[in-house]
C-alpha cells in the first residue's frame, strides 16, 4: 500500500497524464498539437494545462507566429523528475500484483 | 481491480510517447520497392562490370570526370546507383503519401521533419566521407562504407519512425563492416544490404503496419 503513496496525485487524470507524457519526449508541443493528440476540448485541455503549471510541472511560453498567437508547452525539469516517478511506481504496482 | 487502471494509465503513457515523436506512416510497401530497383541496379552494374574492356586502373574523382564515356564504368555505376536512390526517394514518398491519406494525417509533420534530419545527418557526413575515398582510389571501401554510413542513418532515424527500421540499420552497418573485410566483393554486399535487407524489413513493416 506504500507503492500507492509513491504516484503523484498532480498526474492521476487520463489529460494531465496525457500532458506529461507528450511533453517528456519532445522539447515542446503547441496548443493545437496537444490537442489533437489527446483528442479533448480547448476548455478541458486548458484547465488541466493550468493545473500542471501551478504545480511547476510544466512551463508555458506565449509568443507570436506572423500574427498569431502560439502557445507551446514545454516539461520542467521537476516536471520529467516528478514524472519518472509516478512512472517507476505504476510499473512497480503492476508488477507486485 | 484497481491494478487495472494502473496498466491503462502505463499504456497511455506508452502510446502518446509514441504518437508524439513517431512518424508511423512510413511505407513498408516503399521498402520493398526499393530494395527491388536495388537489385535490379545490381543486376546492370554486373553486367558493367563483366564487360568492361579495360580493368586494373584505379579510380580517382579527376578520372571520374575526365574518362571517356564508353570506358568510364565507375560513372557507368554511378549514375545507376543514383538512379536506384532517386527512383527509391520518389516512391517511398508517394507511398508514405497514400498512407497518410488513409490514416488521415499530413506528409509534413513535427514527426516527419525531425525523421528526416535525423536521417539525412549521418547519410550527408557519410556522403561526403566516401567520396573522398574515391579521391584517393580507395574505390573497394565505397560500398562498405555506404552501407555502414546507410545503417548508422536508420539506425540514427528509427526512434522516430517505425521499430523495424532499426534493424535494417543494424543488417546493412554489419553486411558494410563485413565487407571491408573482404574488399573487392562490393556489389554483391551491396545487393545483399541494399537489395535484400530493404525487401525482407519492408515486408515485415508492410505485414505489421501497412495492410489495415
Amino acid at each position: 500500500m506504500s507503492l500507492i503513496h509513491k504516484l503523484n496525485k498532480a498526474f492521476d487524470h487520463r489529460i494531465r497524464l496525457g500532458i506529461m507524457s507528450i511533453l517528456v519526449v519532445n522539447d515542446f508541443a503547441d496548443f493545437k498539437e496537444l490537442k489533437e493528440l489527446l483528442e479533448v476540448t480547448d476548455g478541458n485541455l486548458a484547465s488541466h494545462a493550468k493545473a500542471l503549471e501551478k504545480g511547476d510541472y510544466i512551463k508555458v511560453e506565449k509568443s507570436f507566429i506572423g500574427r498569431k498567437p502560439n502557445t507551446r508547452y514545454l516539461a520542467t525539469d521537476l516536471g520529467k523528475a516528478e514524472f519518472s516517478k509516478h512512472i517507476e511506481a505504476l510499473e512497480q504496482i503492476i508488477k507486485g500484483r | 481491480m484497481t491494478t487495472d487502471r494502473y496498466l491503462e494509465d502505463i499504456k497511455e503513457i506508452k502510446t502518446l510517447m509514441n504518437k508524439s515523436t513517431r512518424f508511423i506512416s512510413l511505407s513498408g510497401m516503399s521498402g520493398i520497392m526499393a530494395g527491388i530497383y536495388a537489385l535490379v541496379g545490381s543486376l546492370i552494374g554486373y553486367y558493367i562490370i563483366t564487360n568492361a574492356r579495360i580493368r586494373g586502373k584505379g579510380d580517382t574523382l579527376d578520372r571520374l570526370f575526365s574518362t571517356p564515356w564508353e570506358y568510364n564504368y565507375s560513372l557507368q555505376i554511378l549514375l545507376v546507383a543514383a538512379g536506384v536512390l532517386f527512383l527509391a526517394v520518389v516512391t517511398a514518398y508517394f507511398l508514405t503519401r497514400a498512407k497518410a491519406k488513409k490514416h488521415r494525417q499530413k506528409v509534413w509533420t513535427k514527426q516527419s521533419i525531425r525523421l528526416v534530419k535525423h536521417f539525412l545527418t549521418p547519410l550527408i557526413i557519410g556522403g561526403a566521407f566516401t567520396v573522398c575515398l574515391l579521391n584517393y582510389s580507395l574505390v573497394g571501401l565505397i560500398a562498405p562504407c555506404m552501407l555502414i554510413f546507410y545503417g548508422l542513418a536508420c539506425i540514427q532515424a528509427a526512434p522516430y519512425t517505425l521499430g523495424t527500421v532499426k534493424y535494417l540499420g543494424w543488417s546493412c552497418a554489419i553486411l558494410g563492416l563485413i565487407n571491408s573485410l573482404w574488399i573487392g566483393y562490393g556489389l554483391y554486399f551491396w545487393a545483399a544490404g541494399f537489395g535484400l535487407c530493404h525487401i525482407i524489413y519492408g515486408a515485415v513493416m508492410y505485414l505489421k503496419y501497412d495492410r489495415n
